[in-house]
């Protein structure tokens, strides 16, 4: 699903976020990345959704080759995945039914299906009573799982969540976890950046650790923790 | 793109309009005090053209005949005069008339001088008036008219006058007077586009997040632009229609409380009819434009990767 070949980013200002990372993600599978702020995670994920390209090395997400897509056809490839982020990106000024609908106007779905399958998606993040409600309404709990519901309203084959519980307390956090091993377990590809080191422990899954832009360790149903 | 896709483009400019409440507001203001500058100078700018146009229709040739010639030859003459393709309209002034004006102009003051002539003794020759299509070109027309009479072997036209010199710099004054006009209205064109624009690109800067996220959930640059066109466009709209509507009322107001005054100095404003649909059209589609430019240029910049 996720194909990294001796993948290197340097920023412009020299900066080396990946150092020849080379790893493989199969479909369906759950993929915890960890490792100290600033080791190069959040690039990780980037170079995925293709906000950054590489500066050496080959991505290909979905049989696509990231790194060599045309700047036109990038919003395709972005429907195919899902982002999260740690403080959520929702649009304020739209209400919970808006933003999730949002990203099926985009891909210009006709509105009556666009009806039907945001509410089932708002069912399944268990938000239906509050599809009128603004973000400002919501604790961050519910508008983390607005931003997930609408990440998966267009069945995407790949899920990035870039510290989905980082703002979040453990209750919440939790309840953002099961919904994430539902949405895994109903076919979606998920890597998950995460500093959670109860959830990595408990909820075991495959991790890899990164640390200053290398992968330092790869494990399936791995623990928490980078430093060797 | 799909019909009901467009259909949405509508439905989100518009509603994004009302939902960025303040900001709308702001740019809505600026683009409507800005034209309203604009629109007043272009007025100002009508009227004073309007006013060079008819000092300089006032500018006018005179042709004094000879004294000794004959009334067939006089006829010959205005036909000749009248058959130039630059003469407009040409008058014939008998000595009579002539005579009567002159006494007019001098007043009662002058009186006097005049006390000795009358029709027998009349000193004044015949004239023509002659009022030429393009007052510019009017030294041309009064050389022409001289050589109609140099090549009459009689001569009989004794001279052409048509205020030498004098109308020469009532051009030059006029045309600066104009030109003046015109560079401060495209001045203030550049101005209002400038201001104008920089506010849309800030209510965009505020939005720039917005943008983010339609780009991360798919959204092509195209689908992400027509909304913010739609905006732009409707915010240019309201702002110039606004400031038209405005600007023509308080200037059709102006004009009717004004139109005495100026009359008696001989002056005709150009009222809101004659200037409505030139300064309406220029503001409405001017702020129009700016808005969808304004706003296509901002998004552009937010666009790239």
């Amino acid at each position: 699903m996720i194909e990294m070949q001796d993948v290197w980013k340097t920023y412009p200002d020299g900066s080396h976020a990946l150092r020849g990372v080379s790893v493989l993600i199969e479909r369906n599978e759950f993929v915890y990345l960890v490792g100290p702020s600033g080791a190069g995670k959040s690039t990780f994920m980037k170079l995925i959704y293709r906000e950054e390209v590489p500066t050496k090395g080959q991505i290909s997400v979905n049989g696509f080759n990231i790194g060599k897509l045309k700047p036109r056809k990038i919003p395709y490839i972005r429907r195919n995945i899902g982002v999260v982020f740690q403080d959520f990106r929702l649009l304020p000024k739209m209400t919970v039914y808006e933003n999730v609908a949002f990203a099926m106007e985009v891909i210009e779905a006709p509105k009556r299906m666009i009806r039907k399958r945001v509410m089932e998606v708002l069912e399944l993040v268990g938000l239906k009573g509050k599809a009128n409600s603004l973000p400002a309404q919501l604790s961050g709990g519910e508008q983390q799982r607005v931003a997930i519901a609408r990440a998966i309203v267009n069945n995407p084959a790949v899920i990035v969540a870039d510290e989905p519980t980082g703002n979040l307390d453990p209750e919440t956090s939790w309840g953002i976890m099961n919904l994430l091993e539902e949405i895994n377990f109903r076919g979606a590809t998920i890597v998950m950046a995460t500093h959670n080191k109860e959830i990595v422990n408990t909820l075991r899954k495959r991790v890899i650790a990164i640390e200053n832009g290398v992968i330092v360790r790869d494990e399936p149903r791995g623990e928490y923790g980078y430093e060797i | 793109m799909r019909f009901s896709t467009l259909l949405r483009h509508l439905r989100e400019g518009a509603l994004s309009l009302a939902r960025n409440g303040w900001m709308s507001f702001a740019s809505v203001s600026s683009i409507a005090i800005s034209l309203f500058i604009l629109g007043v100078f272009l007025l100002l700018s009508l009227n004073v053209n309007n006013l060079t146009k008819q000092i300089e229709n006032q500018v006018q040739i005179r042709v004094f005949l000879d004294l000794e010639i004959s009334q067939a030859k006089i006829e010959a003459i205005g036909r000749s005069i009248g058959a130039l393709p630059e003469v407009s309209r040409i008058r014939f002034v008998p000595k009579a008339e002539g005579l009567e004006m002159l006494r007019r102009n001098l007043g009662e003051d002058g009186q006097g001088i005049l006390d000795d002539y009358d029709d027998t003794n009349n000193p004044l020759p015949d004239t023509y008036t002659v009022e030429v299509v393009d007052p510019e070109r009017i030294a041309e027309v009064a050389a022409k008219i001289q050589e109609i009479g140099d090549a009459d072997p009689d001569k009989p036209i004794r001279s052409v006058r048509y205020g030498q010199g004098t109308v020469e710099l009532l051009f030059r004054v006029t045309n600066a007077v104009r030109n003046i006009g015109l560079i401060i209205v495209l001045g203030l064109a550049f101005t209002a586009t400038l201001l104008i624009s920089n506010t849309i690109r800030l209510t965009i800067f505020a939005r720039r997040r917005e943008i983010g996220i339609m780009k991360l959930v798919g959204a092509t640059n195209s689908f992400i632009r027509w909304p913010f066109f739609i905006e732009g466009a409707l915010i240019g709209f309201i702002g110039s229609a606004l400031t038209t509507a405005l600007l023509l009322a308080a200037y059709n107001w102006l004009v009717q409380s004004l139109q005495v005054e100026f009359g008696l100095m001989m002056i005709r404003l150009v009222t809101v009819w004659e200037s409505g649909l030139l300064v309406g059209g220029v503001l409405i589609g001017l702020g129009t434009a700016i808005g969808i430019f304004g706003s296509a240029l901002s998004v552009r910049k937010h666009l790239k990767v």
